[in-house]
Parts: structure tokens; sequence; C-alpha cells
């Protein structure tokens, strides 16, 4: 069995799945000032009067490394960044303890300047006399020569308990995002570490020796040994908990919208054929724009408790929220009384949500069940709008090739899949406004955990050869082999994807059901006067999003359940 | 957080999987490294770029500019629909007012397009700024344009688009072409009879480094621009006047390229030439790129950059500035030069051949504008081709008066087909186009 634990801003969902079913699901409140008690009490009580051997893994989704950098409260890390030419490095300081040196590469990976050696030492006396423990390190184009991250790394390692290079964490092109991915990494490191050992260690205590995963924000997970190295790629993970939930029932061969609707928000994702839409280029968290990988998904500020304004008389809803529904008591009328106003949900006091109703409807001189209707046909259709506005900025992503942009297919979902509280109410009415089923994911309310448990583990991988240079590399795997000047793209692909089976196998994923595909696989001749001198080939490679085998069933029988 | 003065608009068209051939310079790789560079640097994370996907043009787009022979789907690859859209795109952006500046990095360019086009020339189809522009003119009534070319080889088809047009002022700066190709564009080229002086060519002497650009922009161009108070700037921007480019003779540097940029102001900028892929594009394009947004562009610089070897001689200096008087001298003197040129009763018709050495064509022309006080002219050229292609192709413009609009329409309708494949109409003041065979 496995257990499926996601901690959200108010409520902490925890499944436990069988091979033939669930077993059992609890909802905890999540006490933010506490995660930790949090997280012990929902395994506690998900596992509560369980053969703890016959628990295989927990894949935990927590808001821990999320709420430290959003509400700025890192511990000071120390940051060595060596930019050289181009934009000044200084526009891109992490905090106080960030030092610029001298040390420069060109966009092939050729030294430009060497790393000045005095400077990196100097760093490290001013970062060692601040008590500094951790630190970063990151250089422009590292990605495709890591040697002066690494050089920097080895001067500086015996003076610090742990040093990050920022070649370790992607394989993409972006000098500002590295830097702030390595902080971030080098920031949450240690947090991240101490809570997950201490969950460890009690679990143990408690005679539950299950192995820890964790969940990341592109729908993945990754053992707890590997995450030591990439404490970030743990923040934002919430969402994607949501969309893993989604993906066992979502049509396989079209277009579909998830949305999470919730109390206070709505996040929406696209499921192509099953599988979840990537970001572009990584997470945006705070200040901080990343190379972290994540699914695409957006949040809007329309949710079942979102209050409602009026403007040019007609209902605006949300962003804000200021408590419960009037309906549990709450102090302003909300898109949950129009709901149980219209007798689409039995739960709450419906007369005080027909009363808020009608307090509305006096502004509209209508009757509380009119009311009710427009009020909740604006949020659906609010929420409605805001997905097509995604769809619209997904369509316009730019492409560089001429078979892309003459080919380019548009997106637009056919189907619609909602989960969250109050999915079943919601369906109903964007069933009427949406042209496509609609339909809700089974157990939508613990879906999110279920998500969790059943994802699969991921990662991705980029390799780069210069033929010329005659050298294959594939920053972060520290790998650089030098190769022949008629290496083919064929090659390359092939040693990329050995190279991402044996990532995927270290971060833990099962080796019978590793689905890899390839994402880019470019090749340019490089002409130098009139000769070819050489080719470029750029291969990225990745474990797609998705759930593991031998539980899709578990879903199926979730879906007959109802 | 890096904040962008201007917001910038920014359309990226590498066109990674199209190549005149193999080896050309015109290849899939030419913008690989600027990519890399741009990437890596995050530009398009700042506050303010904005990166925008390219449409394409329509077949009514390229057609009022150009007349295509035998038709448009004959000179143009799927390719040049996109670059001229990234264009396009890119103007409409700017005119939309969604971006205050624009810059198309796309490719294949398209600056050595004639109006009549029977093939490829200097790596060039069609002219994707022309095609921009006049979809500009048509769709948001932009009237007076200016298009400073900065690419080291003369834009001979954006001068033969707009020699007989005095609204749109279009000043080339390049290598001499005594020495460059496509060997055109000296300092007396100034225009038809009906515009004389809005056309500006400024050709440089090899070896021309960062001062004698900069001291042209500013003691040459940007005096004619205060003159001619354009609503719409255009910056055709190659890069081959790189000291690294290979196949040019000139000592510009990326430095200098943005500086150039921040002092031009151009609303617009359109990639052009620039065959230095590793050595100059990635670094010139990132200057430029932060020059139109109004950031700093003072830390971008070549690896192999030396500013000692690259200093200007004195002499080429001293003629420089003497070329930059002589341009002066007849942009002041424009009236008195269109009046002289009127003196000669046949100065409303050339006789020209015109060589496409990318497809390997000849092409002679005979044109015939009206010499017309009120307007810029009706236009008829009959042009031949040795691929066999004879066509007569008329223009009018949008603003032709009532005589030169039935000119016009005399010419196409009394066009003898028994000695032309093809007869096209370019009536402006419609918006259409119309063609007729035997």
């Amino acid at each position: 069995m496995i257990i499926g634990l996601d901690v959200g801003g108010t409520h902490t969902d925890a499944v436990l799945l069988g091979k033939s079913g669930p077993v059992k699901q609890v909802k905890i409140p999540t006490d933010s000032s506490d995660l930790f008690r949090t997280v012990l009490a929902g395994l506690e009580s998900i596992t509560e009067g369980i053969d703890p051997r016959r628990v295989r893994r927990a894949v935990l989704s927590t808001t821990l490394t999320t709420n430290m950098i959003i509400q700025d409260k890192v511990p000071p890390v120390g940051m060595i960044v060596a930019g050289g030419p181009g934009l000044d490095p200084e526009l891109f300081r992490t905090g106080d303890h960030y030092h610029i040196v001298a040390g420069a590469l060109d966009h092939r990976g050729r030294e430009i300047t060497p790393v000045d050696r005095g400077q990196v030492r100097e760093a490290a006396r001013s970062l060692a006399r601040r008590g500094i423990t951790q630190v970063g390190v990151a250089t422009k184009f590292s990605v495709r020569n890591p040697e002066h991250e690494l050089a920097i790394a080895e001067m500086i390692r015996d003076r610090f308990e742990n040093v990050f290079c920022g070649h370790q964490f992607s394989g993409h092109l972006n000098f500002p995002r590295r830097i702030a991915t390595t902080y971030l990494n080098t920031a949450v490191y240690s947090v991240h570490k101490d809570f997950f050992e201490a969950v460890r260690k009690s679990l143990a205590a408690k005679g539950l020796n299950v192995p820890i995963r964790i969940l990341k924000p592109d729908g993945g997970n990754m053992s707890f040994e590997a995450s030591i190295g990439h404490p970030a790629q743990t923040i934002l993970s919430g969402p994607s908990a949501s969309v893993m939930g989604a993906v066992a029932f979502a049509p396989k061969d079209a277009v579909c919208l998830v949305l999470d609707i919730g109390g206070t928000t709505t996040d929406m994702a696209i499921l192509i054929d099953g599988v979840p839409l990537l970001a572009p280029r990584g997470i945006r968290i705070g200040p901080y724009k990343t190379l972290i990988r994540s699914l695409l998904t957006e949040s809007i500020g329309v949710g079942g408790d979102s209050v409602i304004r009026i403007r040019d008389g007609k209902p605006i809803i949300g962003p804000r929220r200021a408590g419960t529904a009037m309906a549990f008591g709450g102090p302003e009328p909300t898109p949950t009384d129009a709901f149980i106003t219209l007798g689409l949900s039995k739960e709450g006091d419906a007369k005080k949500a027909r009363r808020a109703m009608a307090q509305l409807g006096r502004k509209f001189g209508l009757e509380a069940d009119d009311t009710a209707d427009i009020v909740f046909t604006a949020a659906c259709r609010q929420i409605l709008d805001s997905a097509a506005a995604m769809v619209d900025r997904i369509n316009s992503k730019p492409v560089y090739t001429v078979h892309e942009l003459w080919e380019g297919q548009q997106i637009r979902p056919a189907h619609i899949l909602v989960l969250g509280g109050p999915a079943p109410c919601f369906a109903k009415k964007l069933e009427e406004l949406f042209d496509g089923p609609v339909s809700v994911v089974p157990r939508w309310q613990v879906a999110n955990a279920i998500g969790c448990a059943l994802a699969r583990t991921t990662s991705e991988l980029t390799l780069f050869v210069d033929t010329a240079l005659g050298v294959a590399t594939a920053p972060g795997e520290h790998f650089t082999r030098d190769i022949a000047h008629d290496f083919t793209k064929q090659q390359a692909i092939e040693l990329a994807l050995e190279l991402l089976r044996e990532k995927a196998l270290r971060r833990g994923a099962n080796p019978d059901h590793l689905e890899m595909e390839v994402v880019e696989a470019s090749q340019f001749n490089m002409v130098r006067g009139f000769t070819t001198t050489g080719k470029n080939i750029r291969i990225k490679v990745q474990v797609k999003p998705g759930l593991i085998h031998g539980y899709d069933p578990v879903s199926e029988t979730m879906t007959n359940d109802l | 957080m890096l904040k962008a003065k201007h917001k910038t608009g920014l359309v990226f068209f590498p066109a990674f999987d199209w190549a005149i051939s193999p080896t050309h310079p015109e290849r899939e790789e030419r913008l690989l490294y600027t990519q890399d560079q741009v990437f890596e640097e995050g530009i398009l994370d700042i506050d303010g770029v904005i990166e925008i996907k390219p449409d394409l043009v329509t077949i009514r787009d390229v057609q009022r500019v150009h007349f295509c022979v035998p038709d448009p789907w004959a000179v143009m690859t799927e390719s040049h629909f996109i670059s001229a859209g990234g264009a396009k795109t890119i103007g409409m952006a700017v005119a939309e007012g969604k971006v205050e500046k624009g810059f198309a990095l796309v490719r294949p360019p398209g600056h050595h397009a004639c109006r009549v086009v029977h093939g490829a020339r200097g790596f060039c189809n069609v002219n994707i700024e022309a095609i921009m522009i006049e979809y500009l003119r048509r769709a948001y009534g932009i009237d007076k344009v200016a298009i400073v070319d900065t690419d080291c080889h003369h834009g001979d088809g954006s001068q033969d688009i707009y020699w007989h047009d005095p609204d749109t002022l279009f000043i080339s700066i390049h290598q001499d072409g005594r020495t460059l190709y496509p060997g055109t564009g000296f300092v007396n080229d100034m225009g038809g009879p009906n515009a004389v002086g809005t056309t500006v060519n400024i050709p440089l002497p090899p070896h021309t480094g960062d001062e004698g650009f900069l001291h042209v922009i500013k003691d040459v161009v940007l005096p004619i621009l205060e003159d001619f108070q354009p609503d719409l700037v255009v910056n055709s921007a190659g890069q081959d006047n790189h000291y690294s480019d290979p196949i040019t003779n000139m000592n510009f540097s990326a430095r200098g390229y943005a500086e150039l940029t921040a002092m031009l102001r151009a609303d617009i900028a359109v990639l052009e030439g620039g065959y230095s892929i590793e050595g100059a594009l990635p670094y010139v394009n990132a200057g430029i790129i932060l020059a139109m947004a109004g950031l700093d562009y003072s830390n971008v610089r070549e690896p192999d950059y030396d500013p000692q070897k690259m200093r200007q001689d004195q002499n080429l200096s001293a003629r420089i500035r003497e070329i930059g008087s002589l341009v002066l001298e007849n942009w002041r003197n424009r009236r008195l030069n269109s009046a002289h040129m009127r003196i000669n009763k046949d100065c409303g018709r050339r006789r020209r051949r015109i060589f496409y050495d990318t497809d390997n064509i000849f092409e002679t022309q005979e044109e015939t504008i009206i010499v017309c006080d009120n307007c810029p002219g009706a236009l008829r050229i009959d042009s031949s081709s040795d691929a066999g292609n004879r066509i007569l192709a008329v223009h009018i413009p949008a603003k032709a008066c009532d005589n030169c609009r039935r000119q016009g329409l005399q010419w196409y309708e009394q066009a003898d087909m028994e000695r032309f494949g093809q007869a096209f109409l370019q009536d402006r003041q419609a918006d259409e186009f119309k063609e007729k065979r035997p």
C-alpha cells in the first residue's frame, strides 16, 4: 500500500491506497505554525490500525519550503557568481552575502577569462567570517562547461558545510534564473533536510519504517535521499498533486482542462492526451524566477468562499475571501451561498444562504433565487474566461522553426475535470456554460492526496554535443565525455536516454515503468568559412509526468465506486 | 528587479530548419548562438521585454509592395512568409501601443529585394521592412516613415521601392559600393524626380570603426531625421559592419551597435544581414535589445574585443567627415537638386540591369515615372528576365493625383499583351492588385 499526503493551506489530506482500491482517507486541519506536527498527525491517523509492513512508501507534498520562501524566512546563505561580459550580475543579487568574481565562458563553454582565484578566496574568507555555512556557486554558461563552477566549489569546499553548483539543478540556459535557483536550493537545504529526517525518525520510533518520497512541482516524485541534493524541487508541489489526482480520469486522446476549485482560489491546468503540460521556463515564486521545472498551472482568485462585488450592475467574484460562506456562519455572501440557495448542495444552513442571496439581491432588485443564479453563473463564467485566456497564452508561445509555425496546432480543451471541495456543485453549472463534457474527479475531496501517492518518479536531462570541440556534456550529471568527430544525433539521443535512465533510477524510479521521451533533438552544422567543421547537437529528454503502473486499476475501481 | 525603460517587443524567429543551402551564410545555424546568448542573459525575463509570436503575412501584404514573377508562391518559401510576418507583427504591436519599441529578430532578411521580384538577390526574396511599412500605412494611417539601413551592404532593394516616394526617407549607411556587393549607393543617388533628397546614401570607406559610425549617426542622420519629422523610424539592423564579419571589411563593435541604437531611438528594428554568427551576432543582438529597452549595455562586449586594435585611423576619420558634409549639403539643397534634375526631359525614364546573385538571374528594366508636382507619380515598369519572363508592372501610389491615376489605369488597360506574359496593376488607392495574361 502507498500513502499519499498533501499539506494544503487549510487542510491536510491523506489517503492509503491498496492495489484494489483506496483503503482509507483522512482530512485534518493544517497547523501552519507547526507543519511537523501536522505531517506526523496525518501519517499517524492514516496508518492507525494498519500493519506498517504493508506500507511500501509514503509520498508527501508539503508547503514547508514554499512558506519559507514566500514569507522570506530563509536563513542567510552565501553566493559566489561569475558572469563576465553581459548584464551586470549585481542586478541578480540574492542578499547580503553575494560575491561577484571575475571569470567568463562563452556560449560554447570556451573560456574567455579564467576564474580569479584571489577573489574567490577573498569571498570565501568574508563568508566564513560572517558565519555562513552554506554556499551556492553559479557562473554564466556553466551548463555548457561546468569547470568554473567546479573549480570555485573545489577551492572553498573545506571551509563550508555545503557548496551547491548551479549546473546541478538544470540544463537550461538562463544565468539570472540559475543564480536564483542555486540560491533557493542552498537556502532551503538545512530546513528541508532536518524536517524530513525528523519525520523519518519519529515514524521509525513508532515502528513505521517506510521510505519517504517527496512530490515535485512537475508532478513527479523523488526519493528523500535524492531531494537532499535538490531541496528546492519541493516548492509549490501542491497544484501538481491535484493535477496528478485528475490524470487517471482524463481522456487519453483529447485536451482536458483541470479545475481544482477551493475556497479562495481555483487552480487551472491542461492535460493533453492524459499528460499534463509543463511550464515553459520554470517556477516563479515570490521575487524569484527559477529553473525549477513545474507543471503549467495558473491560479485565479475565484473560489467557493470568494466575496462578491457589484460593478456596473453585474456581480464580480473575488479575489478576496472574507471568511466562510454565510451558510456556514461567515460574514459575506459567497458563491457557496448561491449554490446552496439553488439546491445544488445540502450542506450548510440553507436559510442563511438564502438570506445572503436576498440581501445581495436587493442591490440588483432581484429575488434570492435569481440572484443566486446570476452569482453562480458569474463565478463559473469567470473561471472559464480565465481558462480561455490561459489557453490563449499557451497557444501564443513562440516557436523557432518553420515547421512548428506552419504546422503549429492550437490546443482547445474539449473536456473539463473538476476537483476540490465544491467540485460537484460547480460541475453542474460549468456543464451548462461549456461546450463539452464536464466531469467530477472521483473522491474529489482527496484527489490531491491520491495524485501524490500515484505520481511517478520524474526527471529530465539535457545533453549538449559539440563535435568541433569533440565533447558531450550533460550538466548536472557530472558528465563530460570526449566523443568522436563523427558522433551522430542518433547516438546523442541514445546517450541522453541512457543517462536519463540512470538518473531516474537513482531518484527512485521503477526500471520497468520508465516512460522516457525525447522533448527536443536538434542538430546544426557548424560551418566556418565554407566547410563544415562539426555539429552542434542539443538533446532534451524526460521521464513524462504520469502515474505509476499497477495502481491504475485502483483509480478505475474508484470510478466504479461512485 | 530589472525593468525596461521602454516596453520592448521582440519577435524572435531563427528559422532553425531553413537554409539557402547547407554551407550558405544564410543557414540554420545563423541565430543559434544569438538565441543562446539572449536566453542565458535572461533578457526575455526582464520586466517590460516581451516575446511575441510572429504571424504570417498574406499575399495581399506582399502585393502591396512587390510584383512577384510569375506569382508570390514562386519566389517565396514558408520562411519568407514568417520572416515578413515577424516584421509585420512587431509593427502592429508598436502601432497599437502594446509596446513602445519593437525588434524583429528574424531571418531570412529582405533589404536587397526590389519592387519587381524574379528571384533571390543578396540572400533576399521579399522586402520585409517595406511589407511591414505598407501594411502599417494601410491599417493605421501612418504617413511619413524613415528607414535607416545600417547593414554593411547598400539597401538597394529598399532604395528601389522608395526611390519615387517623397514620404519615405530612406537612409543607407554602408561600405562603399566600389568595394562591396551590391556596388551601388553613392552620395549622388538621391531619389527620383518626384522625391529628390528622400533617398540618402552614406557610403563609408572600409575599416570604418565605432567613431566613424557614431559620428555619421549623430552629425548626419539625426539632423536629417529632425528635418524630416517622420511618424515612424525603422532601423534595418544589419550586423555585418562588425569587425569579425567574414564577408565585409568594417570595424564596428557590439558596444558601438548598442550606442547607435540608443542614439537613433528607432521605433522598430528589423534584423538584416550579419554573418559573424559566433563572434558578433550574440553580442550585437544582446546590445541592441538592451539599448532599445533603455537598459545598461555598457558591459556587453565580444570576448576578443580590443579597442586599441579597432581605433580608427585619423585620415579615415577625415574622409568620413567629408562624406558626411557632402551628404548634408545634398540634403539641404534637395529642392535645388530636384529642379536641376527636372530640367532633363528624360528624367522620368530609367533603363537598368539588375542581377540576382543568389538565383543567378539577369533582369532588364525600363522604368517610367510621371514627373508630377501634385503626387508621387504613376510608375510603369517593363521588366524582362533572362529566364524568359517579360512583364508589365504598373504602380498607382496611394496619394496619386487624378491624372496619374488615370495614366496608371490606362497603362494597365492598354498593355500590349502580345509583348508581355503578364501585366500587373498595383493600385494603392483602391488597395487592389490585378493581373492579366494574354
